[in-house]
Order: C-alpha cells, then structure tokens, then sequence
C-alpha cells in the first residue's frame, strides 16, 4: 500500500525535473514567476472550496430545519409555558408541554455521568501523560479506543438487561423498576472516558518538559508535578474536555432512550425512571407524525432547546481551548 | 534536601550524591496516587471485559447461521438479522462514497489553499468543530425535514440514511484528514514547488499519497461510527418490520443498530438473547474495523 502510493510521487518528481528549464530544446524561457495560466486548476480549487462550504450548508441547514417547525411549535404553545412548565404530556387529551421534566432527566443522566467520566477519564489521563511509557500507551490507548467505539445501542441494551436489572435489582436489592436515570448515567459515564481522557491528555502533553523538570528539580515528586505544576498548567484543556464530556452526554440518545425510562415526569432521585430530551425525540419518532402536525413541531422544538444548549457548551469548550494553545 | 547535600559534600566525599529520586516515589501518598490512576483506568477496562462477556454469555446460544439468513419474525425462533446486515452495508456503503470524497475535498482546500485570515475560511473552521459535536439525533431531524421538503412520503430509505450519517461523520473526516495533511513536513511541498510542481500538482502527487495512511485511518473510524449509530436513522423511521433484502439507494431498510434496538423493546427473553447475538455482529465488526484502522497507523504512518 505504502508502495502504491508513493510511487506516483517519485514518478512525478523525476518527470518534473527532466521537463524543467531546458535550453536545448529552444523555447524561451519562462519567468519563474509568471506560471503558466491553468483553468483546470481554477475548477479544481472551486469545487474543493464547495466540498468545504458543505459544513456551512450543513450548519444553515440544521438551523432552518430546527427553526421553522419550532416557530410554528411556539405560535401554539407560548415559549414561556414550554421552558417553565412543569408537565410533559404532548400527546394528552388536556396537552401540557411543559419542557421541565425532560431537562431533569437530562440533567441527572449527565450529572451522574459526568461522576462517573470525569475522574476516571482524568485518572487515565494523568497516567497516560506523566507515567506511562511509550509501550505502555500504545498498548492502553487502544483500549480506551475501544471503549469509544462501542455502539451507544450495545450500551443501553448492557445498561438496560445488566445493570439495571442483574446489578441493581437482582444483586444490590435496589428498589427500582425496569428504568433507572442511574443505570443510564452510569453506563453513559463509561461512554465519555475516552472523549475526557484522550482530550486532557493532549493538553497535558502540550505542557512543556522545562515545567516538569523545574518541578523535579525544586524536589517535588511525580505526584506532586502532576497535580501542582502540569494539571494547573493544562486546566483550559481539561475544562474543555469536561465541557466537550457534557455535550456528548446532553446529545446521547440511544442508552437513554433504552435504559432511562419513557415516562416523562420530574426525577427527584436516581433510581426513578424518566424520559431525556433526546428520549423523548426518539420515542416520538417511532410514533406516526405526520409533517405540520403540531406532534411534529414538537419535536424540533424540544431539538432547538438541545441544539442549542450543546452549541453553546461547545462555543465555551472552542474558547477554553483556544486560551490553552495560547499560553505556551 | 539542603542537609543532606551538606552531609554528602561534608562526610564522604567517596559517595555519589543521593539523587533522593526513589525515596520521594516510595512514599505512600505518591503510591496511593499511582494505585488510583491504574484504578480508573482498570475500571474501565473490567467495565469493557464484563461487557463483552456479557453480551457473549447472553447471546452465543442464538449465535449462528440462522441469524445472518432469516429474516425477522414474530417467533425468536425463527427470527434472523438478514435484512439488517444488508442494509447495514447499503447504509455504510453509500455513506463512505458520499462523505469521503467531500471530506477529503474540504480538509485539502483547508490546509493546502485557504487564506486562514479570510472570513469564509475562518467560519468553515468554526462550522466544522462545532458540528462535530452536533447530538446525532439533530442529524436525524436535519434529514426527516430536508426528506420532507423534497415531498418524499416513505423517508425510510438507504440513501436518506445515507445522507443523515454523512452529515454526522464529514466533520470527523475532515478533521483527521487535515491532521494527517499536516503531518506531511514542509520540505517536500517545498521541494515539489522548486521542481516546477503547481500547487495542484504538488497537492496531488505528494502531499496526499503521503497522507493516505491518515485518511483511510480517519475515514474507517468515522464509519465506524456512522455503522453503530442508531439515533438518527430511528428519526427516519428505520424501526420498521423489514422482511426483504434491500436492493438499492431508494429501498427501504433496517441497520442492524436499528434491529438490536428493536429486540431489546420486546418483552420475550428471548428477543433479548436476539439483541445480544447481534450485538455480537456489531461488536465483531466494530472491533475489526478498530483493528485495521490501528494497524494502518503502526504500519504505514511514517514518522518525518
């Protein structure tokens, strides 16, 4: 494969360099400057250009799909009633859509994960960046790959019919039913390790040496340099994993949508079953909705509120990010 | 640290100077540090192993033949993945020629020829690390309206799902893309430009055989992705009772995701050991598609 590819390569070198500026053949020689004037290239360099503006097609898009069907959601349900209202019952006779219970949802599945992800993915950070050894990470860093491509729908079915119920309530006794926001969570923490791990490590690794070895020469242990000089040094970086952890597990819909619960009412605790906001997006979608109903709607309603709060938990993380490249 | 320099320099001069670096390593809070930074990671990979046994224990006994040539039933006896699997591979098939050609189109105009002052560049990058971390199942809303602006009235078809995974795996293709573009070292764009190379030429015979080794990476991991994701494809409405091979871009279809999510809903245990056996599939796929992007990595990626 190696082979294949670069032999265009030095084919192309040796021609250019025979077809270079010859006097012998008698043409006048060219400026170096002045190349010569090449339409096929122009064409090339516009589509490349297209190919990139599809990422900003794809953000209009998003917006324009999410906005019109919410703005004929929010010409029937006042904006107020939806972010304040504390009952979720769309499908009702006496309809409420209060969008409360769904954030509560959402809020415990992510605050367990994040108990979960952020020590662990920190702890496997530090080990990675400030102990391990070159053989030893490439043996550990593939593992954690693999826990990240584990399919979200694999998860929910381990969160659902093993944790939940063998664990829960067979093993530990728990009083619970067959949905938990703490199974969910859990297995959902176990998600993000690898998104918080892999991102502190890079910043941790983009501390220069010259700190560590100014912490090992002031007499400090590797302990030490790793909470009190290298961690500090890379928490923009860190900060942004865990902001990045967030979004990943605000969006998460299939190991919630299997293992959370489908029932949306206001979580108090975490053993109490209850619907996220992308839960109820996909137990919606199963449903027959025709397009301009207002069930329709709804769902791009409850989308915009989703989009939006991962839009502006990634602009924090971009941010974070960029004062952690600036500083070294 | 003071004393014990001025006992070494004072007492005996013969000694080496006590470097004191395995002492301070050997205390307990260091150990204990060390003991729980193994912890975290050891924690994740029993959580790996429970599952993966897990899944295996539950599912072996329906793993077999019958689960790639059936089609689903009423009955899990008689209930097989066949539809799924196809149109799992219609579904990431499509996806890998739709995204590729872009992703890499777009990754190359961002390193190799965009002004990264220039207003539109700037907000292509930003466009870029934002819908990386879009949820997937925004996706599956972007697809079901732009499906329904177009009037299709049956949106659960290949190239529909096509189009949703697409969107959701360009900007981890453009992003692994532009770094392995980057990793390419100056001196041979250079060089190919002194040789009389245009900036074209030079992109296409040097810099992006060069790189191939990132992109195939990049690209395999981002499908990937698209082949576990279910959450978008729901939207379309792909959790539907499939019962016919899939036989082009307008078929209708189910994604193995889609079947595993469907059999875990039901009550019978025995759709459950279903879900699992095809989760089997899944994993096995997933793991094998991990590997060959890994040794991709340890095996071509050149070091400059």
């Amino acid at each position: 494969m190696l082979a294949d590819t670069t032999a265009p390569g030095t084919e192309a070198s040796t021609t250019a360099s025979t077809g270079g500026p010859t006097t012998s053949s008698g043409r006048p020689p060219r400026s170096l400057f002045a190349g010569r004037p090449r339409p096929g290239e122009a064409v090339i360099r516009l589509v490349l250009r297209l190919a990139a503006g599809v990422a900003i097609v794809t953000t209009i898009g998003i917006l324009i799909a999410l906005l019109i069907p919410a703005i004929g959601f929010f010409r029937e349900v006042p904006v107020v009633d939806f972010l304040f209202g504390d009952r979720w019952a769309p499908r009702f006779a006496d309809a409420s859509f209060g969008v409360i219970p769904l954030v509560t949802a959402t809020a415990w599945t992510t605050a367990i994960a994040l108990l979960v992800a952020v020590p662990l993915g920190l702890g496997a950070a530090i080990l990675l960046s400030e102990y391990a050894r070159p053989g030893l990470r490439k043996v550990l860093k593939p593992i954690l790959e693999v826990l990240a491509g584990v399919p979200t729908v694999v998860y929910g079915f381990f969160a659902l019919q093993f944790i939940q119920a063998t664990v829960f309530r067979e093993w530990l006794q728990l009083d619970t039913g067959a949905f938990s926001v703490l199974a969910a969570g859990l297995v959902m923490g176990i998600m993000i390790i690898p998104t918080i791990a892999s991102i502190s490590e890079d910043a941790m690794s983009a501390v220069p040496m010259s700190l560590r070895q100014g912490s090992a020469a002031l007499g400090a242990n590797r302990m030490q340099t790793s909470l009190r000089v290298v961690f500090p040094a890379a928490l923009s970086g860190v900060m942004a994993a865990v902001v990045l952890g967030i979004s990943r597990a605000v969006g998460e819909t299939m190991i919630v949508a299997i293992a959370a619960g489908n029932q949306a009412r206001i979580v108090t605790g975490p053993l109490e079953q209850g619907q996220t906001m992308t839960g109820f997006i996909a137990s919606a979608a199963l449903g027959d909705s025709r397009v301009g109903s207002l069930e329709y709607d709804t769902l791009y309603a409850v989308g915009l509120l989703l989009f939006a709060i991962t839009l502006l938990v990634n602009f924090i993380s971009i941010r974070l990010v960029r004062r952690f490249r600036q500083a070294y | 640290m003071m004393r014990s320099l001025q006992d070494s320099l004072a007492g005996a001069p013969t000694m080496p100077l006590k470097t004191g670096e395995a002492p301070r390593e050997r205390r307990p809070g260091p150990l204990i540090f060390l003991v729980l930074l193994w912890l975290s990671l050891l924690i994740a990979v029993v959580f790996l192993v429970t599952l993966i046994v897990n899944i295996v224990l539950e599912g072996g006994s329906r793993f077999g033949l019958a689960l790639f040539t059936e089609y689903p039933a009423s009955s899990p006896d008689r209930a097989g993945a066949r539809p799924a699997i196809l149109g799992s591979m219609w579904v990431i098939g499509t996806t890998a020629v739709l995204t590729i050609p872009v992703g890499v189109a777009a990754a190359v105009h961002l390193e190799e020829f965009a002004d990264k002052r220039h207003w539109f560049n700037r907000a292509i990058e930003l466009n870029v690390q934002n819908l990386a971390a879009v949820p997937s199942i925004v996706y599956g809303l972007l697809a079901l309206a732009f499906l329904s602006l177009l009037g299709v009235r049956d949106k659960n078809i290949v190239i529909g799902g096509a189009l949703a995974l697409s969107l959701l795996i360009l900007p981890v293709i453009i992003i692994a893309t532009r770094e392995a573009i980057r990793a390419v070292p100056s001196e041979i764009r250079d060089g190919s430009l002194a040789l009389g190379a245009t900036k074209w030429q030079t992109t296409w015979r040097q810099v992006l055989p060069a790189s191939v080794p990132g992109i195939a990476t990049g690209s395999i991991i981002a499908l990937s992705r698209a082949l576990g994701e279910a959450a978008p494809l729901l939207l379309l409405g792909a959790l539907v009772f499939v019962s016919f091979d899939p036989n082009g871009l307008l078929s209708g279809f189910t994604t193995l995701p889609i079947q595993i999510f469907n059999w875990t809903g039901r009550p019978q245990e025995g759709f459950h050991e279903l879900a699992a056996a095809a989760s089997i599939i899944l994993l096995g796929l997933l793991l094998l598609m991990n590997g060959l992007a890994i040794y991709i990595r340890n095996r071509y990626q050149k070091r400059w």
